[in-house]
Formats: C-alpha cells, structure tokens, sequence
C-alpha cells in the first residue's frame, strides 16, 4: 500500500516535470497580461495568435526552416541509408572504426560544427574567389550541409537498427532466384526499410527545425524560426511566444495521436480484418481528419473570441486600484508608480481625482484644470519639487503654488 | 532440362582455413545426390560454391560441363532453398512463388497463372494470396519448393531444409521430396547432417568431415561398407575396437585381427593392411548377438537395458573397459539378462569391418 503511495506519487512528480513547464506556457498563451504569466490572470483571449500570425519575421524565419529542414530531410536520408548499409556489410573490425567515425559529428558540439562550416566554405569561396552572392556564402546552403553533417547520424542510426532486423540471406535468396542486385535491393532491401525512410525523415526533419547552436553561424544573414524566436527572447518577450508553443504541442499531437491509430491498426490487424466497419474507423486517415477537424473548429471558435470588452474592464480595474494608492492617506509614501502614470492619461483626465492631475511635473506645462485641486489636501501638492517646468498657475490656489522650493 | 554437375578439385580456403580440402566428384544430371557431414565439415561451403555465392579458391566447378567462374549465382541454372527458407516476409505466397518470374520480366496475368500451377503441385491450391507468416512450417517448406521450381533451375540445392521442422513433419517431407524430386526429374543436392534423410532419399551420398569428402556411394554401401574409420561411425551406430593384424586379408576378404580386449576374430579387411598394422575394428549393435554360433566371441558385462519401442539396446562393457552396444529387437515378453550378468557375444566376419585407425572415429 505504501509502495503504491510512494510510486503514485514519484510518478506524479514526475510527469509534473515533464509537462508542468508545457502547461503553464500553454496557459499563458491564453492570458492578456503583457508578459507571459498565469497569474495574475487577466482575460482569456487568443488575440496573441493573431499578433502571431501578424509577425512578418517569424513567418519568413518559419518558411525558411521548412526549406531547409525539407533540405536536410532529402540530402541526410540517402547518406544516413547509405552508412547504415556499409555497416551492416563489412567486418566486424572494420565496423567498429567506420561506426565511430559516423557518429562522430553528433559528438561535436553543434557551435562547432557550425562555425567550421562557416569557416571551411568561406575559405573555399575565397580560394575560388567567389562573389558573395555565391553559394558559399548562401546561408540556406551552409546551413542544409552543416545541420547534414550530424543529422545524416542520426539517419543512420535509425536505419540501423532497422536493417539489424533484416535476414541477408533473404538477398541472397533474391539473387538466386535470378534477380540482378540492384532489383533484389529495390524489391527485397527497401521494402524492408521503408518505414525506417519515414522514421528518419521525420526525425532529420524535427532536427532541423529545432536545431539553433549550428544554424546561428551557418544561417549568415537569413533567419529561421529559431534564430528569430531567439532574437524575440534578447528583446522582450510576449506571450505570442506561448501561441507558438501552443501550435507546435497541438500539431505534434494530431501527428502522434495519427500514427499511434496507425499503430494499433496494425495490431489488431488480425482482429479488425474481417469488420469492414472497424477497419475502416481504424483508419488513421479518419482518425487524421477528425483531429483538423477539432482544430479546425477550435482554430474558428478561438478567432471569434472577442476579448476587448473584458480587456477594457481589466484597465478600467487597474486605474482604479492606482486611484486607490493614490488616495491612500499616505502622503509619507507616494504611490511609486505615480510618475508613470500621466503617460497613460496624456489627454484630460476624465475623473478629476485620477492621479495623473495631482502627478507633480506634469507632462510639459498642460496647465491643470481648474477644478483639479479638489481638494487642497490631495498628496500631490504636498510634493516636495514638485510642477518645476510649469507656468505661473492659473489659480492662486493651484498645487504648485504651495509646493515648497518651487520657482 | 536436367544437367550434371562437376567438382573438379575444389578447394577453398578462408584466411588460414580451408574449408573444404581437393573435393572432386561428378553429380549425374537428375540424381539425388546428398552431402552429409556434422557441422562445420564444409558441406554448405561446397553448396555455396555450385549456387555462386563462392567462388573456389583453386580448382574448377562445372555445370553441364560450362566452367562456373565468374557467373553469378542469379545467372546460374541452379535454384537454393535456404536453410531458414528465406521467403520474403513482405510478399504473398503467390507473390513469393512469382518472384522469380518478377524479375525475369514476366507478365503479371502469367506470373499468376504460373503460381497457381506451383500452388498446385505442392498440394496448396488457392493459397497463394495468404501471408507467408499464416502458413505451418511444412507448408512454408512447400512454397519455398516452388518458388525455387519457378526458377525452372536445372539444378536444385537444398541446404538442411527440414531441420526446423519436427520429427513427424520432418519424415513426411523425405517422402514428399523424393516425390518432387522424381516428378519434375531434376537434380537434387541436398545437404545435411541428418544421416536418416541422407539414407532414406538419396541415390548417392557424399560424407563428409573436416572439408575432406570421405567416401561417394550410395546409402546401402556407406552404411556396409564404410571406407573410413570416420564414416563407419558417422553413420548409423557403430562399436569400435582398437587392434591388430594378425593374418592379412586373403582371397575371401577377411583378415585375423587381435583385438586390444584380448581377443582375435575374422573381419573383412582391405588387402593393402599388413601383418602388425594397427586398426579399428568396426561391428554394428545391431550385428552383435548374445549368444548365437557366430565364429567370432567377445565377453562383456551388461550394465543397463535402454527400452525405445520396437528396440532394444544393452550397453556392456568389456574387461578392458570398451563400451559396447547391442541393439536388438523387441520381440516383447522375453526380459533378457539382468544386471551385472556376463554376456557372451558373437558376430559374423562379413558383419565387421577392420579400417586404418582414424583420429575422427568415435568410439560408442
């Protein structure tokens, strides 16, 4: 029993890990608040996705990662099958060495990788005298073949284990029976393989598109999606950011959601062969579209969200708890965001007893409204120093004039 | 459409060893023709060999009298089916059947028709489009059959098809082969370790041991008249006895032989073993009698009685420690002699057989 406990709870502990950090930022890209944050939680709204989808140079960084990760994809395959296959045919001394030295690039540290790539074609660009607008200093270029370098490793990794599974004898046999080796390998080797070809491409194609430590040298003056989001973290983050996260946990669910009915279809093959209505529910092409579908509506029913009226309130909320510090009896202890607070209210205040009329050193000589000084007790004309650039006060009785050591 | 095959001195070598040792023999075009050995004797390499997938590092290897050197084994007239059958786990049955046809170019409407045809002969009609992994172990040894027939090889090697296969099956499937075998009238080179299916189906036998082909002849004759200490026990059960000649061979054949456990008896011997040479004696379990009037005695203790159906084996040992097996008959009833009970044996002298002492026999 207390076994169980325990496990239950190591267990919550660790899923809480694993996926707290994604739940929080999926929260926060449902909230208003400026910064991304749960609490305090202000207004649900979706108007982040939209400033998303506004961001020109996310959206060109984005286009140019699935370029380039669709280049990774079509260059690492072939060569990641083509040392998987050197593998599996020679020695065992000779396999140990080459298997060492393919994997190597994963053990380099991807800076690396990326700066010698930047190194290695510039100097081949200069030694060819080459124009910038060359190729070898093509960012899409240096990027596709530093990202290859490593990622074709991992291609072949999965290949591997993939053709450790596969019977060499079942080449022979082909050969035998009288087929050339190019055919016995189209019709016997491939087949074979083929779903680690759609294992490897997906996971050369993610590589790609996560990759940031090699990119950041090779990509020169283009950008990708991680080179923008990791300039957008230098430079202020908003919860457009959490939009992101939301998308990419939403499309990598309906994909895993997809091939895990893929999966269980194959599974129960045996079962569902003979019910013409189960094998076709099974179908991850049902499964597939019923998943756009729900994102579909949930993509229209977030895009009609209007979060305005609330957000309207929420500013409303918060003026009014300045206006409370403000007319806090406190006048030992101003409100600190006092001196931010005409910005907000460049224009007339429509309440005299908002606290931007009482803000010492009001913006540029606006000269306050007559009626402002409601009542001669209001912190702001105690200020020390305060109102130094203003004019000669149209009243007598205006704040200024009270303020001691004022001009 | 049936072609002979050739060894012509064949050897081949792996780094520092050789794996099969100067074998040279001819296969006649539509024989059975086995090669027996215990693993490792080089019999698969010789297989390998005739299908392609290893070129001899000295000699020559011909089919229908064509040196094989240099033609790979998709375009040798020689079909293999594989000890693990290798089928194609992705491919139907009729798929599998047709993919020899496949890669000739041939029509799909044909191919199909010709797999039907092979489905047909090998008692499997309108299975073709089952997945392979839904057929029995026999019925997967069937289509492996008839995609090597699709072929249309002139010569079909077996490489221990059946030893995944149980006991039951596994007879069944010696009648069946030689069945194939003597419809379609092609060669057949099968190897094996199982001299049962050696015996049983085929018209010669090669045995086999360290890469040196033994003896060539058919089963009756490797069973009698073993010509090698490693033949006589190899094949079947045998008893060994060190000894020496006494009187060389004469004219009928046999030879006097004084035997270590200290006694001399009459067996067939080859003329060239002189007087003092040092030899082994074979005598099968089954040539053992207790009792009897045959001219040839050994004494020896019974230690126990092994029961196994329709047989009956008594392990003795003799004074100097030999062990010996006699098998007989069960003819129920009769409880033989007990425990501990000194036996006298006899056998005849065409039942025994002296051969040069061989490192590679095994007594027992």
């Amino acid at each position: 029993m207390r076994g169980r406990l325990l496990t239950g709870g190591y267990l919550l502990l660790f899923f809480a890990y694993l996926f707290g950090p994604l739940v929080i930022m999926i929260g926060t890209a449902f909230n208003s608040a400026g910064f991304p944050r749960l609490s305090p939680w202000e207004c649900f709204t979706t108007n982040w996705f939209g400033r998303l989808l506004a961001d020109d140079r996310l959206l060109t960084g984005l286009g140019n990662s699935l370029l380039i990760g669709l280049g990774v994809v079509i260059v690492s395959t072939p060569i990641g099958l083509a040392a998987a296959l050197m593998l599996s045919q020679v020695g065992a001394k000779l396999r140990a060495t080459l298997y060492t030295i393919f994997i190597a690039p994963i053990l380099v540290p991807g800076v690396v990788i990326g700066l010698s790539t930047l190194i290695f074609w510039d100097r081949v660009g200069g030694a060819l005298d080459a124009g910038y607008d060359t190729l070898f200093y093509d960012g899409f270029f240096l990027t596709i073949l530093g990202q290859v370098t490593f990622i074709s490793a991992y291609s072949m990794l999965v290949f591997l284990s993939r053709l450790q599974r596969f019977d060499p004898t079942l080449t022979e046999a082909a050969l035998d029976m009288g087929a050339t080796p190019t055919q016995a390998f189209v019709k016997i080797l491939l087949p074979f393989v083929a779903p680690a070809i759609g294992s490897a491409a997906v996971l050369a194609f993610l590589a790609s598109m996560e990759n940031y430590n090699t990119t950041v040298f090779t990509v020169v003056s283009e950008s990708t999606f991680t080179t923008v989001l990791a300039s957008k973290v230098r430079y202020g983050i908003d919860p457009s950011i959490s939009a992101i996260a939301v998308i990419i946990v939403g499309l990598t669910l309906m994909a895993a959601l997809t091939y895990e009915a893929a999966q269980q279809r194959t599974a129960l093959a045996g079962r569902i062969a003979g019910n013409p209505v189960l094998r076709r529910l099974m179908h991850p092409a049902p499964v597939g579209l019923l998943l756009v579908v729900l994102a579909g509506v949930a993509v229209w029913g977030g895009s009609r969200v209007d979060s305005s009226a609330c957000e309207a309130q929420v500013l409303e909320e918060k003026r009014a708890l300045q206006e409370q510090y403000r007319t806090a009896p406190t006048p030992s202890s101003p409100a600190p965001d006092t001196p931010a607070a005409p910005r907000d209210g460049g224009a007339a205040p429509a309440s005299p007893f908002s606290p931007g009329n009482l803000a010492p050193g009001g913006d540029g000589g606006e000269a306050p409204s007559p009626a402002a000084p409601a009542s001669p007790f209001a912190p702001g004309n105690l200020a020390p120093g305060g109102g130094e650039e203003s004019e000669a006060p149209a009243s007598p009785f205006a704040p200024g004039n009270l303020a001691p050591g004022s001009d | 459409m049936t072609k002979e095959v050739g060894l012509s001195h064949v050897t081949v070598e792996f780094g520092d060893y050789t794996a099969v040792d100067d074998a040279h023999l001819t296969i006649a075009g539509g024989e059975f023709f086995s090669f027996l050995g215990p693993s490792g004797c080089g019999k698969t390499t010789i297989l390998r060999c005739i299908s392609g997938f290893q070129e001899p590092s000295y000699g020559k290897l011909l089919i229908g009298g064509r040196d094989m050197r240099g033609i790979g084994p998709n375009k040798r007239p020689t079909a293999l089916i594989f000890q693990n059958l290798a089928l194609f786990p992705l491919m139907s049955v009729a798929e599998n059947i047709a993919f020899p046809l496949e890669v000739r170019g041939v029509g799909k409407k044909e191919r199909r028709r010709r797999a039907d045809e092979l489905l047909e002969l090998i008692a499997l009609p309108g299975q073709g489009d089952k997945r392979v992994d839904a057929l029995s172990g026999g019925q997967k040894q069937r289509v492996a059959i008839a995609r090597a027939l699709a072929v249309e090889p002139d010569i079909l090697l077996l490489d221990e098809p059946l030893s995944a296969l149980d006991l039951k099956l596994r007879q069944h499937m010696r009648t069946e082969l030689r069945a194939i075998q003597k419809q379609v009238g092609l060669t057949f080179i099968y190897i094996t370790h199982d001299q049962g299916e050696a015996l049983t189906m085929s018209d010669r036998v090669a045995v086999m041991s360290r890469g040196k082909i033994q003896q060539v002849a058919d089963p009756a004759t490797v069973y009698n008249a073993p010509a090698t200490g490693f033949v006589a026990s190899f094949v079947g059960e045998n008893n060994m006895f060190e000894g020496r000649i006494a009187a060389p061979a004469g004219p009928d054949g046999t030879a006097e032989v004084d035997l270590g456990l200290g006694a001399r008896v009459r067996v067939q011997a080859a003329p060239g073993l002189g007087a003092g040479e040092a030899v082994q004696v074979f005598v099968r379990p089954e040539a053992l009698e207790p009792g009897g009037t045959a001219p040839n005695r050994l004494t020896a203790r019974l230690e126990k009685v092994e029961f196994e159906g329709a047989m009956r084996h008594l392990l003795l040992r003799a004074a100097d420690g030999t062990a010996l097996r006699v098998s007989q008959v069960n003819t129920g009833g009769d409880a033989g002699p007990g425990p501990d009970a000194p036996v006298e044996l006899g056998f005849a002298p065409a039942q025994a057989i002296a051969l040069p002492p061989s490192e590679l026999a095994r007594a027992g």
